[in-house]
């Protein structure tokens, strides 16, 4: 898939790079994973064409400010995170939810579904770490302006995402 | 004369959410706290109920970049449980998805997570295409990462979450064309994959503190049987591992960890380097000579040397066994079900992975236990940071210690994805206690 005929006509950034951000929540991050090795086949062109301002996975130097898009992997299990998904929302263009977690909340809030015997045992555990009392899915917190299910997503279903994604972006520089 | 608080928020590059906290008084380290700060997802409580045939494929998700580990280790504990034996085919196609994991997986940790620290850079991606040896070297670390997931793809289906491997054999097997072009990627990564031994032989880094290694050691350096060997010359079956560790609770981590006889020890690929150097394949042997040499080891910064000489193992057997196999489709093993206790051990490329699992006459799942390689190394990481930070005071800036710590813990490659849920939930803070003892027979 060709990138670079997508790319918008103005820059998203001084630089000219579309911003990015790769945040994971409560999950296996197997999403992070598949990511990695999309990147195999295309981090030449990513790397002329994205800025990753915030991927913990990546780098260390992470920068929460103006994002273009931010993919979202995992479900929200703790009032700490639904803060941290707010302000990433709320400075971001795009929200992209990527994976099962983060689109249905599944298997990530697998104890949504325990029984009172369960729900009785894990119960400690929830209040030590102020886990919220029903994991959420991200578009229960904020609005999701995409979303790539699977688990893990599928690359060419993520490809395909990107790639519509940063034609809207395009299209509002462009407007 | 220091004293401060040295807290990181949140390590980067490394799988998962962990933190750490050290507190330093006149030059005195007071704590050190590793934590692991993943949310739970409850899976020893999740499978309760569930039917066997349900489980590896739910346990797999426990974690992303380890799935396929976890996936097999699930599969061998089903099977013990239901006696049922793995067609030689259906070893050879496993041991060809965990070469095809190591590869990947060590690749991603060598490559994206460590060379940056040895490179002075942020990030592998910063690295410099016009500089000739940072060219190499992103080319490298693509291509060796692609021919583990070709790969893993072509026998397991997936590289995550794989999709073919199944209790009792195979969904899927491997055609010619596949092999053939396999083959080719495997012998394409292995120069690069003798580049990388290279620079983590002599990379600048090191730390050296004694402590207690622990592999499953097979008759051919690999991940997937054997039993289970200690620096101190211990063997311990498969079965009875769950008896040898003692489970300790750090009520600052989201996750458990373990002690063998009151003491810390290492998992991963140090610990199999130096226990089972000696049964690697024989073009590995031949062509690293005296690198292996520096094996044994208590240098944790080998750890990642031993990687990268696991990938070049992996490269070599995984290309020895496609030149010199047929796969043909063959059923599935099927038994009828059971009361059963299983145990299922295989190496991951973090380490000694531990599944047990128990059904029912109905083969419904009773309850079940886990343990993962990053929970077993959690203590030995605490006491490397101790030492660490005391031989870094009085004269090293804060800022530079936070920086030897975090490329201390990269080096152990940990995965706190694995490390947070599996959480048997009746531990209570305070004496350890040992894990569920199998029955003896």
């Amino acid at each position: 898939m060709n990138f670079e005929a997508n790319l918008p006509n103005g820059s998203m950034t001084a630089a000219g790079k579309i911003k990015i951000g790769w945040f994971s929540f409560s999950c296996c991050e197997d999403n992070t994973i598949v990511m990695t090795e999309v990147m195999n086949e295309h981090w030449q062109e990513w790397k002329k064409l994205f800025d990753f301002r915030h991927a913990r996975v990546l780098k260390s130097k992470n920068v929460l400010d103006e994002l273009d898009i931010a993919f979202i992997e995992g479900a929200i299990a703790s009032d700490k995170q639904a803060a941290n998904l707010r302000e990433i929302r709320a400075k971001s263009k795009k929200l992209v939810a990527v994976g099962a977690c983060a689109v249905v909340g599944m298997p990530a809030g697998q104890r949504n579904f325990f029984d009172e015997k369960q729900r009785q045992e894990i119960e400690f555990l929830l209040a030590r770490f102020a886990a919220l009392p029903k994991v959420l899915k991200v578009s229960d917190i904020v609005k999701v302006d995409a979303e790539v299910p699977g688990c893990p997503m599928e690359p060419d279903k993520f490809l395909e995402v990107v790639n519509r994604v940063v034609d809207e972006l395009k299209a509002k520089v462009q407007a | 004369m220091h004293t401060f608080d040295l807290t990181l928020d949140r390590l980067t590059k490394v799988e998962g959410s962990a933190s750490l906290e050290v507190r330093v008084t006149r030059n005195r380290v007071e704590h050190v706290h590793f934590k692991i700060t993943e949310y739970k997802r409850f899976f020893t409580q999740a499978i309760r109920g569930k039917p066997i045939v349900a489980l590896p494929q739910l346990l797999a998700r426990i974690c992303g970049t380890c799935s396929n580990a976890h996936l097999l280790a699930s599969i061998e504990a089903c099977e013990r449980a239901l006696n049922i034996t793995p067609s030689p085919q259906t070893i050879l196609l496993r041991i060809l998805t965990m070469y095809g994991l190591a590869i990947r997986d060590h690749a991603l940790h060598l490559y994206l997570f460590s060379l940056p620290d040895i490179y002075g850079k942020d990030a592998f991606l910063d690295f410099d295409e016009n500089n000739p040896e940072e060219h190499q070297l992103l080319h490298d670390g693509f291509a060796v990462k692609a021919a583990g997931n070709f790969l893993a793809t072509l026998v397991a289906g997936r590289s995550v979450h794989a999709v073919h491997p199944t209790i009792g054999g195979f969904l899927h097997f491997p055609e010619e064309k596949g092999i053939a072009e396999a083959i080719k990627k495997l012998e394409e990564a292995r120069p690069a994959a003798l580049r990388l031994i290279e620079i983590f032989k002599s990379a600048p880094f090191h730390f050296d503190r004694h402590t207690n290694f622990m592999a499953l050691i097979p008759e051919r350096y690999g991940f997937l049987t054997g039993s289970i060997a200690t620096s101190s010359g211990e063997r311990i079956p498969e079965e009875r591992f769950g008896e040898h560790l003692e489970r300790t609770v750090l009520p600052y981590s989201q996750a458990s960890a373990y002690q063998h006889e009151g003491q810390s020890y290492m998992v991963g690929a140090l610990a199999r380097m130096n226990l089972a150097k000696d049964r690697l394949h024989p073009r590995t042997r031949e062509t690293l000579g005296a690198a292996l040499s520096l094996f044994p080891s208590t240098d944790i910064f080998y750890n990642n040397l031993a990687q990268a000489i696991e990938i070049l193992h992996s490269i070599d057997d995984a290309t020895d066994i496609l030149k010199t196999n047929t796969f043909r489709p063959e059923p599935i093993i099927q038994k009828p079900t059971r009361r059963a206790i299983g145990v299922g051990v295989i190496e991951a490329p973090r380490g000694t992975l531990y599944h047990r699992v128990s059904i029912g006459d109905d083969g419904v799942v009773r309850e079940g236990e886990i343990v993962v390689p990053t929970g077993q190394n959690q203590i030995n990481i605490e006491e490397d940071i101790f030492r660490l930070v005391g031989d870094l005071i009085p004269e090293t800036p804060k800022e530079k210690i936070a920086f030897e710590i975090e490329k201390l813990i990269r080096a152990y490659d940990p995965c706190m994805s694995c490390a947070a849920h599996f959480l048997k939930i009746d531990w209570q803070e305070g004496p350890r206690r040992p894990l569920t003892p199998l029955p003896r027979k």
